[in-house]
């Protein structure tokens, strides 16, 4: 049975992680829209992979944030990642199985995965559009 | 939305928006599967005029587009099983919301993940704190985050990854037995 207990070796174990991540300066912020529409379109599973992976790969330098409603509602889910000093970046229309991969790629890697990107996507749209 | 938990995630927004700083979400079922959820806060509440146009997807304190369907939809399902949504509010004090939902009718969604939304609940306002509780014939469930904190000292935010897994595998161990 897990009980409340378990919180305090939490607290001990973020202890040491605390003062390397005040210091470092190289926080990375992750934000995904939970508004009504992102909700419906399922940013929930979203959001918890994400916290998922970051927890699993260790990741200490990196905050994750749920805000609003973004207003593009038709590509929720949304998530945007903001790496100091570079521009943010968008993705959207995002499911679960496209985590892993934004979370190596590019909170690890510093790589953007340009094909889950908002700018893909609207690229994408207009094409559609035109023919 | 597919889950009745996914709108309990959007509506409990509302309470943190609205500036609360403890929301108490109460559900109980009853032995005929009737499921009552109150979600009560101590947010800056609504004006009698405000409140009395919440459920119009034309009213909404968004400021990206000037339709908000968080209540309608949370009414529109209530109502679908043969439910209802109540709500009173007073400025300065805060909101209560309470939604009756027939579990065994045939347009009720299924719970889904309430234990994830619950976690989420928590992982997205962590300056709020939450008072959940879950009543059914076969038993409860509880977590009331002040206890947390008092484990978890003031230097662990409640939206740390951990905490959020700690809270969803909390949860779901209490829920699987009721």
């Amino acid at each position: 049975m897990k009980s409340l207990e378990e919180l305090k070796a939490i607290r001990e174990r973020m202890k040491n992680q605390m003062d390397v991540r005040d210091q470092s300066g190289d926080n990375i912020r992750v934000v995904v829209g939970m508004a009504t529409c992102g909700i419906a379109a399922g940013a929930k599973p979203v959001m918890a992979a994400i916290l998922d992976e970051i927890e699993r790969r260790n990741l200490h330098n990196v905050t994750v944030a749920q805000t609003g409603c973004i207003g593009v509602c038709r590509l929720e889910p949304i998530v945007e990642v903001y790496v100091p000093g570079e521009e943010k970046v968008t993705y959207v229309k995002m499911d679960p199985d496209k985590v892993p991969t934004i979370v190596g790629e590019h909170l690890v890697n510093h790589q953007v995965v340009t094909r889950y990107t908002i700018g893909e996507a609207l690229a994408a749209e207009q094409g559609g559009a035109s023919k | 939305m597919k889950e009745l938990s996914l709108y309990f995630l959007d509506i409990v927004k509302n309470s943190t928006a609205a500036g609360a700083s403890l929301v108490k979400l109460s559900l109980s079922e009853d032995g005929a599967r009737t499921l009552t959820v109150v979600i009560d806060d101590d947010g800056r509440g609504m004006s009698k005029e405000f409140l009395a146009r919440v459920s119009d997807p034309f009213t909404t304190t968004r400021t990206t587009r000037k339709v908000g369907m968080g209540i309608p939809f949370f009414r529109m399902a209530a109502e679908q099983t043969g439910g209802s949504v109540t709500l009173e509010s007073a400025e300065g004090v805060g909101t209560t919301i309470t939604a009756v939902f027939h579990l065994d009718h045939l347009d009720c969604p299924p719970m889904g993940d309430l234990s994830g939304a619950v976690a989420l609940m928590i992982q997205g306002s962590p300056q709020c704190d939450f008072l959940f509780t879950h009543t059914t014939p076969r038993g409860s469930a509880e977590l009331d985050t002040r206890e947390m904190r008092e484990m978890l000292g003031p230097d662990v935010p409640l939206d740390d990854p951990s905490v959020f897994l700690w809270v969803s595998e909390y949860l779901s161990e209490q829920e699987a037995n009721i």
